[in-house]
């Protein structure tokens, strides 16, 4: 391994950001697609210079834009995201009925071993897969089918599902979380899914450990152990020994337990990173201090890391999707804030530098270690 | 040859500068501008109307001879001076948002 590529999506635009594996000086591509909302922008682990991006806007809808070279140029390809047959009705916020309407994609998560597959998490709440690299999209509707369907509800961001984890080790299972409604698992490839969500208390749902209701913010796995789960909810940090079957908390003595993402570190399982933000009414971090909190005991005993991230007066928000991991041997870091810094740590955590200060705010951040 | 003019994001999707040149058969309509449109450029399919209803996306509008036809039947005839490439079709995107 010899280069990294970090993947951002901001509210205007896609940045691509490339450095050697010293990760000191950084080259700043972009705006790719100016202009419009990029949610997510995501490399095929089994083609690295296979990305899907995910394009829209209030406007004119959603674009899902492809590479075949590492995002040097794109191509449109199919944007069509029907659900199969009547789509039915989910929760509103106030309680009522609401039809079942596609928004946007949240979400792009390309199969580990076949470029030409990936699987789209979507807002209202469904997930969609092409085998033919985008030109194409089938909902896996078992999952919207699984009765519990219209007890969902929104989130503030609306009802997304954002988060698509595959086993490496099992390629009929998948997890994935929609806010609000909670963490979903398939052990057939998609057709049938059964809500994980035993152990989550929830206080802003009727009955807090109900089935499905929870607002669920990122998942996050390491792949040695598909079996063990990391979880950011709304409120706490979860994790779960058993594919979710179980959830405890390990939220300890971090500082607030709401938050939004969540990540492991590439080649200690049990090594964890968070950024806990003050409440859900005030996203932004406790006392004005950017501080990531690692553990290394998979939970519960956290330690702040501040060299680097400021430490006054910083009001900015993490978003679910903006941390990720890079796999060179002393493990990078790396995270987005809406105020559209890209912060890096090249020494898993213990010391932060910017890689850009004034993009538009950061949805998304992706990273490719490149040979 | 109907002119179609479209908001500058749309452009860049289909890859084109200025104004649109399209060969309409049959009646000039909101539908049938809409459906050469989209036939000549895939990749706007479900930009200005939605892929199943194929109702107007919200936040546009489209405007003919100085007027908001936006409201009309799809199938209402537009103005001649459209019909014969004197005056523009308008595809505008709302003036909203950041």
């Amino acid at each position: 391994m010899s280069k990294v590529r970090v993947l951002v999506g901001t509210r205007k635009g896609a940045f691509i950001l490339t450095s050697d594996g010293k990760r000191k000086k950084w080259d700043i591509n972009g705006p790719h697609f100016a202009g419009w909302e990029i949610y997510h922008v995501k490399g095929s682990p089994a083609d690295p210079n296979r990305l899907y991006a995910s394009q829209s806007s209030s406007w004119f809808g959603q674009v899902i834009e492809r590479s075949n070279d590492g995002g040097k140029t794109w191509e449109a390809v199919d944007n069509k995201f029907v659900y199969d047959g009547v789509p039915g009705t989910h929760q509103w916020y106030d309680g009522t009925p609401h039809p079942w309407e596609f928004k946007r994609v949240w979400h792009l998560e390309p199969s580990l071993n076949d470029p030409d597959t990936v699987y789209a998490g979507v807002e209202d709440a469904a997930m969609f897969r092409s085998t033919d690299g985008g030109k194409s999209w089938q909902e896996l509707s078992g999952l919207r089918g699984h009765g519990s369907g219209p007890h969902w509800a929104p989130g503030a961001g609306g009802m997304c599902l954002h988060t698509i984890l595959l086993d490496p080790s099992n390629p009929a299972r998948m997890f994935i979380a929609i806010s609000a409604a909670g963490a979903f698992r398939t052990d057939d490839a998609g057709k049938t899914w059964r809500p994980i969500n035993q152990g989550l208390t929830s206080q802003h749902i009727p009955d807090p450990t109900a089935e499905v209701g929870h607002c669920v913010h990122r998942i996050a796995m390491h792949r040695s152990r598909p079996d063990v789960l990391f979880m950011q909810k709304h409120w706490d940090v979860m994790r779960s020994d058993n594919a979710g079957e179980s959830w405890q908390e390990v939220s300890g003595n971090l500082p607030t337990d709401f938050g939004f993402v969540i990540d492991v570190h590439a080649h200690q399982p049990e090594t964890i990173y968070v950024v806990p933000i003050k409440s859900d009414s005030e996203h932004f971090p406790p006392d004005g201090k950017l501080r990531v909190y690692r553990s290394r005991t998979g939970g519960n005993d956290w330690e702040s890391l501040t060299k680097g991230l400021p430490q006054s007066d910083c009001y900015v928000n993490v978003l679910r999707d903006a941390m990720a991991v890079d796999a060179f041997d002393s493990c990078g870091v790396y995270f987005g804030t809406t105020g559209g810094q890209v912060y890096a740590s090249a020494d898993s955590g213990d010391s932060w530098a910017p890689i850009v200060r004034d993009l538009p705010a950061v949805l998304s951040v992706e990273v490719q270690t490149l040979p | 040859m109907i002119r179609v003019v479209l908001p500058a994001h749309l452009r860049t999707l289909a890859r084109v500068s200025g104004d649109v040149d399209l060969d309409v058969q049959g009646q000039i309509t909101q539908r049938s501008i809409l459906d050469a449109l989209e036939t000549r450029y895939p990749v706007l399919l479900g930009t200005i109307r939605d892929h199943v209803t194929q109702q107007r996306r919200p936040y546009l509008r489209f405007f003919a001879c100085a007027e908001d036809v936006s409201h009309e039947s799809p199938d209402t005839p537009l103005p001649d001076a459209i019909a014969s490439g004197k005056e523009p079709f308008f595809i505008i995107g709302a003036i909203a948002g950041g």
